[in-house]
């Protein structure tokens, strides 16, 4: 099968194509991880994204059953560079290609990833087309053109519905922007009463259950796209403890008065060091966020900005100098990445315990 | 929590010598914790007794104290220095060892120093297996089944409950020597009294064996304030059972998914907590493919053979950013080396994949068994980065330099299917190449051979890649996207040739048509996601090449891959001096090597580092792309002199002595021709390519002779021959190894030998200095004791010296370094071997004589005549002191080679004694070596026949006067007592088990070597178990008798600077 990428910026990568027969028109990003790739790609945060993953040997230990951050893979497309098809580990129960074919996501492998990295470093995050069918280089260039890349998936990825994962601790109503699996699982992990609300839905509605705390989740997209939400949380804000993360970090941040701008490529990986200014210690966190909070419209009187990032500087949590709210860019839970940064969901329980 | 602002001066303390698994890569983080020190304004102050290193170098730290790495030698250096604080943990295991000690002594505390980065504490409790044990349980990590034991009983009293297959470990010792795997009782008998002889503190550990887990490293580092981060990962492509230091390794870790990896990577964090070490530890796990369970194997509380690759792996420097910490900075206040923009508080992530494969010595000791095993047995290593595992694998092969550049090995094409299969069990250095045979002839499969040696089905599938790509070559056409595809699989032209039955010409026409050539990458830490400032490359078949060519005049300097007997640490010496002195005359420096040990592959060492294989194909592709003006040969050894034809070939300017010369100096008959021109005496040799015409020349040389094949480095296969038979056996054997060259067969001078290095011009030459040997002509340059200045030559010989070798450098048209060897008999001098080419002496005598040879080769190469130099020409001025280099052996790694020395090197590493006097600097020789020096007690001796001569009876006979007892082997007792020396004889048995008892010196010159069935060799192999003194030639023994008596006097010599000595 033929791979084809094109960019916007007209920079060309012919390859392999593999998965599903399709083509695709999405943000291209990358992500750095080594690990996780079926973590990375049913991460609903990447809807609407072509990704392209910079280690180079993917597939090496298959599909499992367990590895999912939702219940499909979210990405529009994958961009590797060697695609491994004889994976070897315990879990696996299929290989990567079978699995993109079954969960009909085109994908390309043998192009130069790190040139395409390099230039998303260069050009920033850019619209581009990934197709797996005959299609002349002019026709996809038009339907790229012709595409307009949408900023709101968060509005088709979070939950339709309200959602219980029943706990006997702490009762926790989510609003769900786009969720990962592994932060549901943190919270469970600590017995939560996990009640899970579209992001929507009124403050009336979710302070009737009377939880002890609300947690705004991750989620796809420009958070400007998920104004409700925004309302939402600012009639929830003081009447209960808040912990967000990645879009929920810049949904509360934005309903504290700050706002939130586009970074030319964002953060994805595993492996950037942020600093909590509060212990003055560093912690290594699991990454994925096109949009950051801007400090300058942070309203330093009663906002504190708690994290930066130790390689640009770029606001990585905040928390209410007087309130019981929080939250952090970065993913905690990892799913893929690191634990080092679990104590937060802790400090979330403590924070539902003083209420 | 910034920079300690009490520090003012800093010791920083070396590894010593190099053995087989203490190597260069301690060169390497010694060289970038002094840099890291002398930034922060800082004087470091170094102690390593090792010369050949390129931190002794005075550029690198402020003050270098080439002194043995003793406690004595420490404290008078504490006395003199004040120092506020000591590095120790970039000396390997010796560093840590001799930290421990001053400790323990409470010299420390006498001079108020204080130990940086570790502490006693951490050590303790990462390296004692009871306290690392009880550590584990209370933090809930999980260990094996195992038990400290201090006799075999207990071991017994374990194995009843765990059962078998245990493993034994000793405490506290280098490269798990001493250890191995116990099956049965057998087993568990020999392996306990071994392991129990081996450990300093007699302890072992038994552990429930994990054999067949997969087996993980994490290079892990913390900081005071608790920060911890990952480097590097990396996943052994030997499952548990082999040493990790003879197991190829991949980075990053191939098979895990992110939540194993997170789960062994949050075990490896929480134990450096645990530890509180600040600075850089590694950490070995197991994991079950089965279960996922695992248990954690061992740590090393510092800066390793590991953390040299990881650092290389990564492109984060550890040892530079361990030495900041131990200085007191935290990871968050550091800055990333490779951006220089962004934070060091991060984890590098590659988007390559990197092998490492071990070299091991047992194309030099063929006696050595090669079973791999818990024992590590590499002396170095080589790495390869490419973009896929199978290109990445092949590179490391072709690296190796063992004639390979693809995973079919000759012999093992020829064996049978059973024995292709014996093979794959045996598990010893060659078993990747038996188990793609199998997969090559389709008598196994992936799953089966998992199932028979537990390797990852990842990595196995990896060599059925390369497997069906060698199928596919045999079988279609070779079309331009064949071709690409198999270059980037990491197929070389030759096995392309091969495989598909074509030619060089056909290749070169689909790769110029279709643009068929690799490009470089580099290596970043982060993928791509910020700009890199440093350059570091490796190649790949992708599309865009990162590597820009600068406008710049550029010299292409080719390094000496692996570590290997006979070329080590002193040719990355050279290659590193070069780089350096071609940046200062104002060219731009670019280096090719493959070893991730040394400082030449620091990425800020040079300009520009190609970190490929040292083939000429990618040689020229680096040439290609960067036009260098000109290639240096001489500073990589053999390695890199062995290009030399083909880049001339390739119409590539070789800078310095040019393959003309190259291959005249190594053509004996061309070369016997000219020194006959040059009226210079050279032993009389003949080159002989049958068993007659052997036997010929033999009537007109007469016996002794040596023998040997041609083009070898470090005396490999060479041997004095006294008889027909010896000559017989020799040939046989030496036809059997299926050498292409022919065989020389040259007159044994007997007498004494002299080794001069030369920087050459041309037309002049400088000489900085004489090395005398010690011992006589017959014992490996590499193995002798070697002194300069020479402390008996007369002014006549010495000018003789001085006269041919000008002549010779002359006729040869040297331009830069040579080497000659020489023979004095008494009355002539005789030219044994002349090498165009950096040597290992050029680090001794550079350090030694303050000329900088390097600089002034890479100068005259370039252009400079020597006279212009503020060195001058002829023989540079005698210094006011002796120098001693003292060889040392890894004799206990291996424990199935002979210690006895001959014309075939065997050492690993050296040391230098550095005094006023030749008996100083010989006593801080032997010091430095290691060697127990005993001052009393029994002392065996037995001499091959040759030896019982009246030098042999002073000798002994000096022994005895102070205050040996004498034992003797039956002749050896006779002739002594008709020598008038009384001696009491025993059989071989006897004084085997009475070594280490009363016995405490073996003085044995046997006839035979490398016999592993002979008496001698059984005798000799003990006391090196005992770790007595093993002196094979009455030279040594004489020499050490000089160690003795100082030692006997009661002095303790005083530790001095390189620059005291020269001033």
């Amino acid at each position: 099968m033929n791979g084809l990428l094109i960019l916007e910026d007209g920079s060309v990568y012919k390859g392999i194509g593999f998965g599903a027969n399709a083509t695709k028109v999405g943000e291209l990003v990358f992500n750095t991880s080594m690990t996780g790739y079926q973590r990375m790609l049913t991460d609903p945060s990447y809807c609407g994204q072509i990704l392209n993953l910079t280690y180079p040997l993917i597939g090496n230990y298959g599909i499992s059953e367990v590895d999912y951050e939702s219940d499909k893979i979210h990405a529009f497309g994958v961009v590797i560079r060697d695609l491994s098809i004889r994976p070897s580990n315990r879990m696996s129960v299929m290989t990567f290609s079978e699995w993109l074919e079954k969960m009909a996501i085109p994908a390309v492998h043998s192009v130069d990833t790190r040139d395409i990295t390099m230039r998303i470093r260069e050009h920033g995050s850019m619209k581009a087309i990934i197709t797996t069918e005959d299609m002349t280089l002019a026709d996809a260039r038009k339907l790229m053109e012709e595409t307009t890349l949408r900023d709101d998936y968060m509005k088709e990825v979070g939950c339709k519905e309200v959602t219980r994962f029943e706990g006997n601790g702490k009762k926790v109503a989510i609003l769900d922007f786009g969720i990962k699996n592994g932060i549901i699982d943190r919270l469970r992990r600590r017995d939560c009463d996990i009640t899970m609300y579209p992001y929507g839905t009124s403050a009336e509605e979710i302070l009737s259950s009377n939880p002890d705390g609300i947690f705004l989740s991750n989620g796809p997209g420009d958070p400007s796209e998920a104004i409700e939400g925004v309302e939402t949380v600012k009639e929830l804000i003081g009447k209960k403890p808040i912990f967000g993360i990645c879009m929920g970090h810049q949904i509360l941040s934005m309903a504290l008065g700050a706002q939130t701008y586009k970074l030319k490529f964002g953060h994805r990986g595993a492996n950037h060091g942020v600093i909590d200014n509060a212990l003055d210690k560093a912690f290594i966190t699991s990454q994925n966020h096109s949009f950051a909070v801007d400090p300058v419209t942070v309203d330093q009187e009663h906002v504190e900005i708690t994290h930066l990032n130790l390689n640009d500087g770029t606001v990585e949590g905040i928390k209410h100098r007087h309130l019981p709210l929080f939250s952090v860019q970065y993913h905690p839970e990892g799913s893929p990445g690191p634990n080092d940064n679990d104590y937060l969901f802790d400090q979330f329980i403590d924070l539902m315990g003083r209420k | 929590m910034p920079l300690r602002s009490d520090l003012k001066k800093v010791v920083m303390i070396g590894s010593g010598p190099i053995v087989i698994g203490q190597a260069a890569e301690f060169d390497y983080a010694g060289t970038q914790a002094c840099r890291a020190i002398r930034e922060e304004g800082i004087e470091a102050i170094l102690i390593n007794s090792n010369p050949a290193t390129i931190m002794t170098d005075n550029q690198v730290a402020d003050k270098v104290y080439l002194e043995p790495l003793t406690a004595d030698a420490l404290e008078s250096l504490l006395e003199r220095e004040r120092p506020e604080g000591i590095l120790a943990g970039f000396g390997g295991q010796t560093g840590l060892n001799l930290a421990m000690k001053l400790d323990e002594d409470g010299i420390l505390e006498k001079y108020n120093v204080d130990l940086l980065g570790v502490n006693r504490e951490s050590i303790k409790k990462a390296e004692d297996r009871e306290e690392f044990r009880s550590l584990m349980y209370e933090i809930g990590e999980p260990v094996p089944a195992s038990a400290i034991c201090n006799s075999l009983a207990e071991s017994e009293a374990f194995v009843e409950e765990a059962g078998y297959p245990v493993i034994i470990r000793p405490a506290y010792t280098l490269g798990g020597t001493g250890g191995g795997f116990a099956y049965n009782h057998d087993d568990l008998v020999d392996k306990v009294e071994s392991g129990l002889e081996y450990s300093p503190v007699k302890q072992i550990l038994l552990e429930k064996s994990v054999k067949g887990w997969k087996e993980i490293e994490f290079e892990v580092m913390r900081d005071r304030k608790d920060n911890c981060i990952i480097i590097c990962g990396m996943e052994n492509f030997d499952p548990v059972g082999v040493h990790t230091g003879d197991s190829i390794v991949v980075a990053p870790i191939q098979t895990l998914r992110d939540s194993e990896y997170q789960m062994l990577r949050d075990a490896s964090i929480k134990i450096i907590r645990a530890l509180k070490i600040e600075g850089g530890c590694n950490v070995q796990l197991a994991l079950d493919p089965e279960t996922s369970n695992y248990i954690v194997i061992e740590v090393n509380p510092r800066v390793s053979r590991s953390s040299a690759l990881a650092s290389k792996a990564a492109g984060y420097p550890i040892a530079k950013l361990a030495a900041k910490i131990a200085l007191g900075y935290s990871l968050d206040e550091l800055t990333n080396y490779v951006t220089q923009t962004t934070s060091a508080c991060f984890e590098p992530t590659l988007d390559y994949c990197v092998v490492k494969f071990p070299k091991w010595p047992f194309d030099k000791f063929r006696e050595a068994k090669r079973v791999l095993g818990t024992q590590m047995k590499a002396t170095g290593e080589v790495m390869s980065i490419s973009r896929t595992f199978e290109s990445a694998l092949l590179k490391a092969i072709t690296s190796l330099e063992i004639n390979l550049n693809s995973l079919s090995l000759p012999s093992i094409h020829e064996m049978t299917d059973s024995e292709v299969f014996a093979k794959i069990d045996e598990q010893d250095d060659e078993r990747i190449f038996a188990l793609t045979e199998a997969l090559r002839r389709g008598i196994a499969t992936i799953d089966t051979l998992n199932e028979r040696t537990k390797i990852d089905k990842w990595f196995l599938g990896g060599l059925q890649y390369i497997i069906d790509m060698e199928h596919r070559l045999a079988s279609e056409t070779i079309t331009p996207a064949l071709l690409r595809e198999a270059e980037e699989m990491g197929f070389v032209d030759e096995e392309i040739c091969i495989v598909g039955n074509t030619t060089r010409d056909v290749l070169q026409d689909i790769r110029v048509y279709n643009d068929i050539y690799p490009v470089y990458k580099v290596v970043d830490t982060c993928g791509g996601e910020f700009e890199a400032k440093t350059p570091y490359y490796y190649s790949c078949f992708d599309q865009v090449d990162e590597s820009v060519r600068s406008m710049n005049d550029k010299v292409l300097v080719v390094g000496s891959g692996p570590i290997r007997i006979g070329q080590g640490v002193e040719f990355d010496y050279c290659c590193v001096q070069g780089v350096i002195a071609i940046r200062e005359l104002g060219y731009e420096s670019i280096i090719i090597n493959n070893n991730p040990e040394t400082v030449s592959t620091d990425f800020d060492i040079s300009d520009k580092l190609y970190f490929e294989p040292l083939h000429i194909d990618d040689v020229m592709n680096v040439i290609k792309k960067e036009r260098p003006l000109g290639v240096i040969l001489q500073f990589g050894g053999q390695t890199s002199l062995n290009l030399a034809e083909k880049l001339d070939a390739r119409g590539i300017r070789i800078l310095g002595t040019d393959r003309k010369s190259i291959d005249l100096a190594e053509d004996r008959e061309k070369f016997n021709q000219l020194l006959k021109e040059l009226d210079i005496p050279t032993p009389k040799g003949y080159t002989v390519t049958s068993k007659k015409e052997a036997f010929e020349v033999i009537k007109d040389l007469g016996y002794p002779v040596v023998v040997r094949p041609s083009y070898v480095i470090g005396g490999r296969g060479m041997q004095v021959v006294y008889s027909d038979d010896e000559l017989l056996k020799y040939i046989t054997e030496a036809v059997s190894l299926g050498t292409e060259h022919p065989i020389l067969i040259d007159q044994y001078i007997v007498g004494k030998e002299i080794e001069i290095d030369a920087i050459s011009d041309g037309e002049d030459i400088l000489i900085p200095g004489v090395m005398e040997h010690v011992e006589k002509t017959g014992v490996h340059s590499g193995d002798s004791i070697s002194v300069y200045p020479p402390h008996t030559l007369s002014n006549e010989v010495a000018d003789v010296l001085i006269e041919y070798t000008r002549r010779i450098s002359r006729a040869l048209n040297t331009v830069g370094l040579v080497n000659v060897q020489y023979a004095y008999d008494g009355k002539n001098v005789f030219v044994i071997e002349v090498n165009p080419r950096a040597s290992r002496t050029v680090p001794i005598l550079s350090k030694v004589t303050g000329v900088p040879m390097v600089m002034l080769a890479v100068k005259a190469m370039l252009g400079t005549k020597l006279s212009e130099s503020e060195y001058g020409v002829g023989l540079y001025k005698k210094q006011k002191y002796t120098a001693v280099k003292v060889p040392v052996f890894s004799a206990a790694k291996l424990t199935d080679v002979d210690v006895a020395v001959g014309p075939e090197m065997k050492s690993t590493g050296e040391v230098l004694g550095v005094g006023y006097t030749y008996e100083e600097a010989i006593y801080k020789g032997f010091l430095g070596s290691g060697m127990i020096i005993p001052t009393g007690g029994g002392l065996f001796v037995s001499l091959k026949e040759y030896e019982k001569n009246p030098h042999s009876v002073g000798i002994i006979a000096e022994y005895q006067k102070i205050g040996f007892k004498i034992y003797s082997s039956g002749g050896t007792g006779t002739w002594l007592t008709a020598n008038g020396v009384e001696s009491e004889t025993i059989s071989y048995d006897e004084a085997r088990e009475r070594i280490g008892d009363d016995i405490q010196i073996l003085i044995n010159v046997p006839k035979v070597v490398n016999k592993m069935t002979s008496k001698t060799f059984k005798l000799r192999r003990r006391a090196i178990e005992r770790n007595l003194p093993v002196l094979t030639s009455m030279d040594t023994a004489e020499a050490f008798l000089i160690a003795i008596e100082k030692k006997q006097a009661g002095e303790l010599p005083v530790s001095r600077t390189i620059a005291e000595y020269l001033s």
